[in-house]
């Protein structure tokens, strides 16, 4: 594409390898002034590779970058910044225990004479940005204080702080709720009618249909075009981001549901700083159903999973697995109970990174005789289960049993976890957050092995921050608010808005 | 990737690596300080490997730190930083001179039990720092250093006690001969052994010179059974487990707090043997009055950096470790250089293996030339590389 003032930032060919990797092959982005502007990929396409060459965090190995029909070399963020560039990123920097105003100018701060902080004149900007873009955040909260939502906007802010006239959102609505996801959006629109370029990365189309005015796609590092979102729908972008037809709307047959196989009672957990999180919680999870919880997160989901899996202590109430007591127990007796739990954080609880895949397969299982009798494990037994697994849940590349977990995608790892988990063959399979951070391909993966394990007769508890997730898996969609269960929905029976009311804490109508 | 660069990327590079940059900056030392390098390093080498007696002496010195090293290594292995390898020894010691001073029996059933006194010690003191560790979260490395200090006025205590100090000396009374693990430590000095030893000089001087021992030869198998148990068994793997990765390991129901007690009482009971072998292995098989710590702990950590927190790489480490240390006295008896040169080197050496990314961005270097090279050449030819697909 020629090079012209049009747009705020044209970046050509643009090349980067890292060592034999060719993480970008030769990628084109044009993005037009005060527009909207979405960057889909999936995961390890090269999208966040692209934007930190453009905020000066690489360099290209080819390629040019031109900004208003100029061409400009960025080596360093600073010059970034200079350039009017800035950049939300996806985990948040800013420092916990500082007011937002503080937060903003850390870095730039507004200084009187001799070098003296001039707090009253910050305040006083920090004030006036916010009332100009309509962010109605408080400037003296601390940052620990705020929702997820205000410190994205406090991240904008300081961006806009800095002068940025083209903003890089990296992933924004990923911790969002959906009534954040519309503010954020509503502020968007604000910000490119009042002059400004946004970018945004991400791999969630409906966001982008709803959000952006054009979207460039790269699949594994290749450009494969820019489409206008007005003419083209969510399945058009999907198969072009994933390179073959994908099927979004989940598909599965009317659920069967047999035995109540988990019975929560009046459950009490503190977190660990003995707030109470989860306050007096009734749940039942019956065999062959997939029961949802929606709701946002901090409202008790991680301290209700960890008491099942005993990694928490309930202070009150009881755990039942088949009438059999699980409370305060232990993580074994959970497991040995017939509960295997995907957890949310893949790297903290479900993965030794440093291990090698065939030693992270076995994980709960090392123990059994069939790796091993007595002491010794066999690491050859290890490795030709793994090939299997590798094989039935489709882990890439193939041929990894000896490389460490660390160097697969994030949707193999979490493939792995799942492989691990549902190779036990559980009665009970707790999911929480399972799609977390994959992309399309995977999600459709993940979704189908859920389904798969209830239709063996499978009880499923699945724990979601993603209101569309629980909607679209769930047999039964319970709501968690404040550590209670608010409302429970058979699905098809709510929408998307009533579910968003309870999760806030509205009352159901 | 080439044969060089994976060289370049393997652990052994980066320990040869570390080595070498320390004789560099020794020789720069010496140099300034108007020694000759050359010579001071022949010397040193020659005071370590020249003659049959000192390679003996220099395995019997790297006996105690082989062990302490694996100690070390293994605890690193599990994710703790067992400082306390010093006061797991020095109590290994202490016990295992009680018990072979206490005890009188015939060397099947003396040796075993001082050297079980010993492991026992150590272990013990182990697995109170792990034990604080799991149950109240302290860091094993303040717990352990205080230990140390416990064990060591614990064993100075001994040794002033009526039972076991011996009259008009700083030195406890030596163990029963019974535990001895010298080799042929009778036969040598008999009338038969001394006739036949006449024969064959380099033997003679390796058994009634030095205290050759058993030591090394139980410090070996040791290591290769850590090593064995660390990566072949269910236990090697869950304390693996535990060490990378705490949280995990907990989730998937592994006894975290356990495995903590448990890997720091193993650490200490290497250590603890480490004692007991130099009590009965060697001369005067006893405790003395401690001045100051006698870092066979802490050489144990440089040992274990050194082999990458490999079982079976510390006894390479531990020989060249004691090889510096023994030889080094020579450096200061031939050319009058002073012997602390031998510390700097040995500081400088473990400094380099603290820095593992030095010898894997000398292989990128590798990398990148080789595919200069290849540019080049492809340009030459006037065929340039293909595009790659996607």
């Amino acid at each position: 594409m020629e090079v012209s003032s049009e747009y705020a930032v044209q970046m050509h060919g643009i090349v980067k390898r890292f060592n034999t990797f060719t993480a970008l092959d030769g990628v084109d982005l044009d993005v037009r002034k005060q527009t909207v502007h979405a960057i889909l990929g999936e995961n390890g396409a090269g999208k966040t590779t692209l934007m930190n060459i453009l905020y000066g965090l690489y360099q290209a190995d080819e390629g040019t970058i031109h900004m208003g029909g100029k061409e400009v070399a960025i080596t360093s963020p600073t010059e970034a910044i200079e350039h009017g560039i800035g950049m939300v990123h996806q985990h948040f920097m800013l420092v916990e225990n500082f007011t937002v105003t503080e937060n903003i100018i850390l870095g730039d701060e507004v200084c009187g004479a001799a070098g003296v902080l001039d707090m009253r004149k910050a305040r006083e900007e920090v004030m006036a940005l916010s009332n100009e873009y309509g962010f109605d955040v408080d400037p003296d909260a601390r940052i620990q204080d705020i929702t997820v939502g205000m410190q994205q906007r406090v991240e904008i802010l300081k961006a806009l702080y800095r002068g940025a006239e083209i903003l890089i959102l990296d992933e924004p609505t990923a911790v969002l709720t959906p009534q954040e996801i519309d503010k954020l959006i509503e502020i968007m629109h604000d910000l490119i009618a009042k002059g400004k370029t946004i970018i945004i990365i991400t791999h969630k189309l409906r966001e982008i249909m709803q959000s952006a005015d054009e979207c460039s796609i790269i699949r594994r590092g290749v450009y494969m075009g820019t489409v206008d979102v007005k003419t083209s729908s969510e399945t058009e972008l999907a198969s072009k981001m994933v390179g073959r037809n994908v099927n979004l709307t989940v598909e599965k047959t009317p659920a069967h549901p047999g035995d109540v196989v988990l019975s929560i009672r009046g459950l009490t957990v503190k977190d660990d700083r003995g707030i109470e999180q989860v306050r007096g919680l009734d749940l039942d999870v019956r065999s062959g159903e997939i029961v949802g919880i929606a709701g946002i997160d901090g409202n008790g989901q991680q301290e209700l999973v960890d008491a099942i899996t005993n990694l928490a202590k309930a202070e009150s109430g009881s755990i039942k697995m088949k009438g059999k007591e699980l409370t305060n127990t232990t993580p074994r007796n959970t497991f040995v109970s017939g509960v295997a739990t995907i957890p949310s954080d893949r790297h903290r609880w479900g993965l030794v990174l440093p291990f090698v895949v065939s030693e992270n397969t076995v994980l709960e299982r090392h123990v059994d005789d069939e790796f091993g009798k007595g002491i010794n494990l066999d690491y050859d037994k290890l490795r030709s289960y793994t090939t299997d697994l590798i094989k039935q849940f489709d882990i890439r590349p193939v041929g990894c049993e000896d490389e460490r977990m660390s160097g697969l995608s994030g949707g193999n790892q979490q493939k792995a976890i799942i492989a691990r988990m549902v190779s036990s063959e559980p009665e009970l399979l707790i999911a929480f957050q399972p799609t977390r951070g994959l992309d399309v391909g995977a999600i459709e993966f993940v979704h189908k092995t859920l389904i798969a394990e209830r239709d063996r007769g499978a009880a499923i508890l699945l724990i979601s921050f993603e209101l569309d997730e629980v909607m679209d898996v769930s047999d039964t969609i319970a709501v968690i608010y404040h550590g209670q269960i608010t409302g429970t929905f058979a699905q098809g029976t709510v929408d998307e808005n009533k579910l968003g009311l309870l999760m806030a804490g509205g009352e159901a109508k | 990737m080439s044969k060089l660069e994976k060289f370049l990327r393997s652990r052994f590079a980066a320990a040869l690596f570390a080595v070498l940059v320390g004789f560099v900056i020794s020789a720069v030392v010496l140099a300034v300080a108007g020694y000759d390098p050359i010579a001071s390093f022949a010397a040193l080498f020659n005071g370590s490997f020249g003659k049959p007696k000192y390679i003996s002496n220099v395995i019997i010195k790297a006996t105690p730190i082989l062990l302490t090293g694996v100690s070390v290594a293994f605890a690193f292995k599990t994710g703790l930083f067992n400082i306390g390898a010093e006061g797991q020894y020095i109590l290994g010691t202490t016990l295992a001179t009680m018990v072979g001073v206490t005890l009188n029996l015939p060397m099947p059933f003396q040796l075993p039990l001082v050297l079980l006194a010993g492991i026992v010690g150590g272990a013990a003191l182990g697995a109170f720092v792990g034990w604080l560790k799991a149950k109240f979260g302290i860091h094993e490395v303040i717990t352990s250093i205080m230990c140390n200090w416990i064990a060591f006025y614990f064993c100075n205590f001994i040794v002033n006690t009526k039972t076991f100090h011996k009259p008009d000396s700083s030195s406890a009374l030596p163990v029963n001969p019974s535990s001895y693990t010298t080799i042929l430590g009778t036969w040598k000095k008999s009338e038969a052994g001394k006739e036949f030893l006449k024969g064959i000089p380099w033997l003679r001087e390796i058994l009634l010179k030095t205290d050759i021992n058993a030591g090394f030869a139980v410090a070996i198998l040791v290591a290769v059974i850590i090593g064995f148990v660390l990566t072949r068994t269910k236990l090697g793997y869950e304390l693996r487990a535990v060490g990378f990765n705490r949280d995990a390991a907990r989730f998937s129901g592994i006894p975290v707090e356990r495995n903590i007690v448990l890997s720091m009482l193993i650490a200490g009971a290497i250590s603890g043997l480490a004692g007991a072998l130099t009590i009965t292995g060697i001369a005067p098989h006893t405790i003395s009055l401690l001045a100051a710590m006698e870092s066979y702990g802490f050489n144990g950590m440089s040992v274990a950096f050194i082999a990458g927190c490999s079982p079976i790489g510390c006894i390479p480490a531990s020989i060249m470790f004691s090889a510096l240390i023994y030889g080094g006295m020579s450096v200061q008896q031939s050319l009058g250089a002073p012997s602390d040169i031998i510390n700097i080197m040995i500081g400088t050496i473990v400094f380099c293996t603290a820095l593992p990314g030095i010898t894997p961005v000398l292989a990128d270097l590798v990398h990148k030339k080789r595919e200069e090279r290849d540019d080049a050449r492809t340009t030459k030819n006037g065929t340039p590389l293909p595009e790659k697909e996607a």
